[in-house]
């Protein structure tokens, strides 16, 4: 975050988080009406990754859709435990991100596992690694996933 | 799924971290996994329109774009009001993810929760009382909770 957006980065950004053609030339397409050249798509997306201002260019896949599974989960951790235990429930391959957050419950990490019945294996050896009981806050009902960040 | 076969699954490999930036990146992608560029194009289209494919675009990196703040706010409604609150909070242009979940009482008590992201906690904590002022008396309590610290930050396994 060394400095802000040039204009090109901005309509990308602005323009492109979602609805990317599914056509031969869609960069291209992308392009045109964002009033970018071909080139300038390509170039812009590949330098923002390397700075790491978007972290992917290509499908967001939902990986419930696909047999996978996803759950939220909450722990309450005592404040000098935290490191130490950041470092067991992240060991597990399984923790897609983990944040620590203001509350009693401070610690809330994401599960995401290949098949539905393994969400509860990474939950008990998480509890019996750690000795300290594990909220799952699995969605009931979804109603919005996207970024939408308007810069 | 059950109606995924294996080049579905290799597509999927192929593209998880991203599409290849060049000028037909579906013919890659299609090279990659042993089809036409156009069996691909149709392939992708199909899980788009399925909802495998939630959107093809650029994921932005908020920290990096300067959303510094992240404020998981969580709200006590009533289980009826979820069916009416839960889309109009969703349709808010600075909530990023809502859900439905469930309680833990008498530890946790929300029900409803929704992500916001701003360039600073005031930010967050303005589009917060937005909220509240939407969801009125149905809400009994809320509370948000800012993120001070990636303890870790990967992607989601897919099975390929």
């Amino acid at each position: 975050m060394t400095r802000n957006c040039n204009p090109t980065e901005q309509a990308i950004i602005n323009g492109l988080q979602g609805g990317f053609p599914l056509t031969r030339e869609p960069f291209r397409e992308a392009g045109a009406e964002l009033g970018l050249s071909e080139g300038e798509v390509i170039d812009t997306l590949g330098d923002m990754l390397d700075a790491g201002r978007i972290s992917r260019f290509g499908p967001l896949w939902n990986a419930e859709r696909l047999g996978g599974a996803v759950c939220l989960c909450a722990m309450a951790v005592p404040p000098r435990r935290i490191d130490a235990v950041a470092d067991i429930v992240n060991a597990h391959p399984e923790i897609a991100h983990n944040y620590e957050r203001t509350h009693d419950l401070n610690m809330w990490f994401v599960i995401s596992t290949e098949k539905p019945e393994q969400i509860a294996e990474v939950i008990d050896r998480i509890e019996a690694e750690t000795g300290l009981k594990v909220y799952p806050m699995p969605k009931t009902r979804e109603f919005f996933v996207g970024f939408r960040v308007d810069i | 799924m059950s109606m995924l076969d294996q080049v579905d699954r290799r597509i999927i490999a192929a593209t998880q971290t991203g599409l290849p930036l060049v000028e037909k990146p579906y013919a890659a992608v299609a090279r990659s996994v042993g089809v036409e560029e156009e069996e691909a194009i149709a392939r992708m289209q199909r899980l788009l329109t399925s909802g495998a494919i939630r959107r093809i675009g650029v994921i932005p990196n908020h920290y990096a774009l300067g959303f510094t703040a992240n404020g998981m706010s969580v709200w006590d409604v009533e289980d009826e009001v979820v069916d009416h609150a839960g889309p109009r909070i969703g349709a808010l242009d600075f909530v990023t993810h809502c859900y439905e979940r469930p309680r833990h009482l008498p530890f946790w008590r929300y029900n409803l929760f929704a992500m916001v992201h701003g360039r600073s906690r005031t930010e967050v904590l303005d589009k917060v009382a937005r909220i509240a002022d939407l969801l009125g008396p149905s809400c009994r309590a809320h509370d948000v909770l800012f993120s001070t610290r990636i303890l870790k930050k990967t992607g989601l396994r897919i099975a390929a």
